[in-house]
Formats: C-alpha cells, structure tokens, sequence
C-alpha cells in the first residue's frame, strides 16, 4: 500500500513528516477557519489535534463550515463533537481531543499547555486577544486569523521573534467587528485558512516565518501585505521586558456576547461553574417549554419566545435576541427551576 | 491624486489628503488597522500630520472579528 502522505512528503521531505507526525496542534474554534484548518490539518497527518469550541451545529452554518451535515443539525451536536466524529472518518490514525468550552483567561493556559502551534479559529477579537496573551507566556507560536464578507487577514506570531497581536493594536477594540452585520462568503474561509494551514506546515519544516501581516478581499481581487517588525513594542504587556498578560486576568461575573450572526446571546456563568443534570432541568421544565431536544451535551428548548440552548456547565446560547441585558432576564428567569 | 492603494490605481477627489482623511474616507477611522505608506509604517499619533502625494504607495489591513 502507497503511503497516504506520499504527495505531502514528496513536497516537504519525510523529516517535516516525521515533524508533523510528532506535532500537536490546538484550533480553537470550530466554525469555519476551524472546520477548514481542522480538515487540512487532520489530511496532513498532525500527530495530535485539539479542537475548542463553544457553539453546536446551526443550519446557517451549513454554507462554509465544512466538517457538519444537515444530520448534525436535526441533533444540535456541539461543534466540537460533530468536528470530532467528521474528522475522525478523514483520518483514524491521529488523535483527536475536543473540548465543548468557551475560551477565557481562566481556562485558556490549559487547554494550550503541551501543543506546538495553535491556530486562531475564533469569531471574535477579544478571544483571540486571550489566546495571543497566553500562547506569549507559554511561548507557543500562535497564527492568527479572521475573516468577514469577502475579506480575511493572517498574522503568525512566533514568540520572542515577531510582534505579538497586542503589539500591532492601535487603539483596543470595540464592538462591531464581527459578521453580524455584513455576513461571510465560503471562498474567504478557504484562503484564510490555507494560508494559516501553510504556516503551520512550515513552522514544522522548520521555515522562518516573517512578520507579515496579510490581507485579502476576495470579491474586489485585492491583496495587502506589511512587515509589522517595527511594531514590536518592547513595553507591550503581552510581549514587552515585563509583561502583564492583561487578558488572562479573570472576570468572576457572567459572561455575555453576541454571537457572530445568530440573533443570539451567550451566557456564561462566572467562577466555579457548576454541573447541571439536563435530564432532570427538563423534568423541571417540561410545563413551560415546547419542542425540547436533550443530548448528552445539551438541552435545547422554547421557552417564552426564545430558543434556549443549555449546556450542562450553566453556559446557556439565547436565540431572538441581541441585547444582553434582556438574554440575562431571560437566563435567570428559565434556571429558576432548577 | 492617485495613489496605490492595496495595490489598485485609486483616485481621490480633493478632502483626501493625509492618512486620517484616508481612513475616514473608507469608514476605517474607528477599526484597528495598521497603515503603511512607501514601505513605512505610520504610527497613529502621525494620521493626521502625514501628507499623502500623488504616486504614494499605500497599504492598509484593518482587523476584523469573525471565523
């Protein structure tokens, strides 16, 4: 039998090969850069990979986010179950961990700890602030990556060579960056995360790999490309002399964002989330809820005129609303009866 | 005035003379970007200072959220 990476080893030689059999590489996010990334990756032959993600299958998702069927849908599988499951028909040979979590400051460093690059699948800026504050302190490179409408942007941060995320920041950032608004095309994802897919390939060639900050727009054929090297910011409290780490610092208090183009609100709760049983908040429920659908991994239901997705750490996705402080109303008034 | 931007011919009408007025023009005075003009990055303290000229090479990449 020909060997599966044949293609791949004529191209990068049977030492990157035997690097990216050894490699452990986290995605975190498993929408569409992650679905993408992951299925490149998980073909390559990663010895290891780990996906994070905090969200289950929609059928909006269906259009870009490669890895999920129409079945997974029906299910209401989490991302990084059906992710799981997809991947793991792509490629029985490696290993594949997923975690259904929400990245912040707390948990973050953890998930991390012992991969050798981590990819940038996130949907929003603030989570790929966390992850660029820890992948410094732990000194693992980090390729960032994003995209909306037609247009998408790479950056790999290699600890202790280029500028860090933060570094390139020129005010923070604000609300309103994410594809509420303007949506998103399939063929941005797809050279999004190619280009974040090479970089990972050649970080395990042992390339070097420059500060380049690359944009595209897909639709208008239009490219950028800056050397950020004089961004470097030697009092950045991400990767300056003495470095804070801002964004692994914890906020004990619920969570709230507005998910990129759901009309939905997530919730999270604080510290020390607790362990809820879905079968028996259902039992609870089962007079002021219609058409509920429990898994092993959540408990979906209407409830008022909301959908209400809840998954067993108290993390809670509300559906009909963008406002937060009506999803909070909302949240407190359904886990009453638990 | 021309300039290239992001690698296109782009005229501007009279107003569009300096970074800032750049950025404004394309609505990106609020996002995070980073803006380079004949291979030099420009700081955010010079937007408003730094004069473009006709024939400016000009790079611009903006962040967004979303993946």
């Amino acid at each position: 039998m020909t060997n599966r990476y044949s293609r791949q080893e004529l191209f990068l030689g049977s030492k990157a090969q035997a690097k990216i059999k050894e490699a452990s590489v986290i995605i975190i996010g498993a929408g569409a850069l992650g679905s993408a990334s992951a299925e490149m990756l998980a073909r390559a032959g990663i010895g290891r990979l780990t996906i994070v993600d905090r969200d289950y299958v929609d059928l909006s998702n269906l259009q870009r986010q490669q890895l999920y069927t129409e079945e997974d849908v029906r299910n209401q599988l989490p991302k990084a179950i059906a992710a799981k499951t997809r991947l793991e028909q792509i490629n029985s040979e490696i290993i594949i961990n997923s975690f259904i979590q929400d990245v912040n400051g707390l948990n973050i460093e953890e998930l991390i700890e012992d991969h050798s690059v981590i990819v940038d699948a996130t949907d929003n800026f603030e989570t790929s602030l966390i992850v660029n504050d820890a992948a410094l302190k732990h000194r693992i490179p980090f390729l960032f990556g994003a995209c909306v409408g037609s247009y998408g942007l790479t950056y790999p941060i290699i600890p202790g060579e280029t500028p860090c995320l933060h570094c390139l920041l020129n005010h923070l950032p604000m609300d309103g960056m994410t594809c509420d608004t303007v949506g998103v095309i399939s063929p941005i994802v797809q050279i999004t995360a190619a280009l974040q897919v090479t970089q990972v390939l050649q970080i395990l060639s042992g390339e070097t790999l420059f500060p380049m900050l690359q944009s595209m727009d897909i639709w208008k054929n239009e490219k950028a490309e800056i050397n950020v090297t004089q961004l470097k910011n030697k009092l950045c409290p991400t990767c300056g002399e003495h470095p804070s780490y801002p964004f692994l610092l914890f906020e004990n208090q619920m969570k709230t964002d507005v998910l990129c183009g759901r009309d939905a609100v997530q919730l999270r709760p604080g510290l020390k989330p607790k362990t809820y049983s879905l079968p028996y908040l259902l039992e609870r429920l089962k007079n002021h809820v219609t058409n509920p659908v429990l898994n092993r991994y959540l408990l979906s239901c209407k409830f008022e005129d909301y959908r209400i997705v809840f998954f067993e750490d108290g993390r809670s996705i509300i559906h009909g609303t963008n406002e937060a402080k009506k999803a909070r109303a909302v949240y407190k008034r359904f886990i009453q009866f638990y | 005035m021309s300039i290239i931007l992001n690698g296109n011919n782009v005229d501007h009408q009279e107003g569009v003379n300096t970074v800032e007025q750049l950025l404004s023009h394309y609505h990106l005075e609020n996002r995070i970007v980073v803006v380079e003009v004949n291979k030099e990055i420009v700081m955010k303290e010079n937007y408003k200072t730094m004069s473009l000229s006709h024939g400016d090479v000009v790079e611009i990449i903006h962040f967004v959220g979303g993946g």
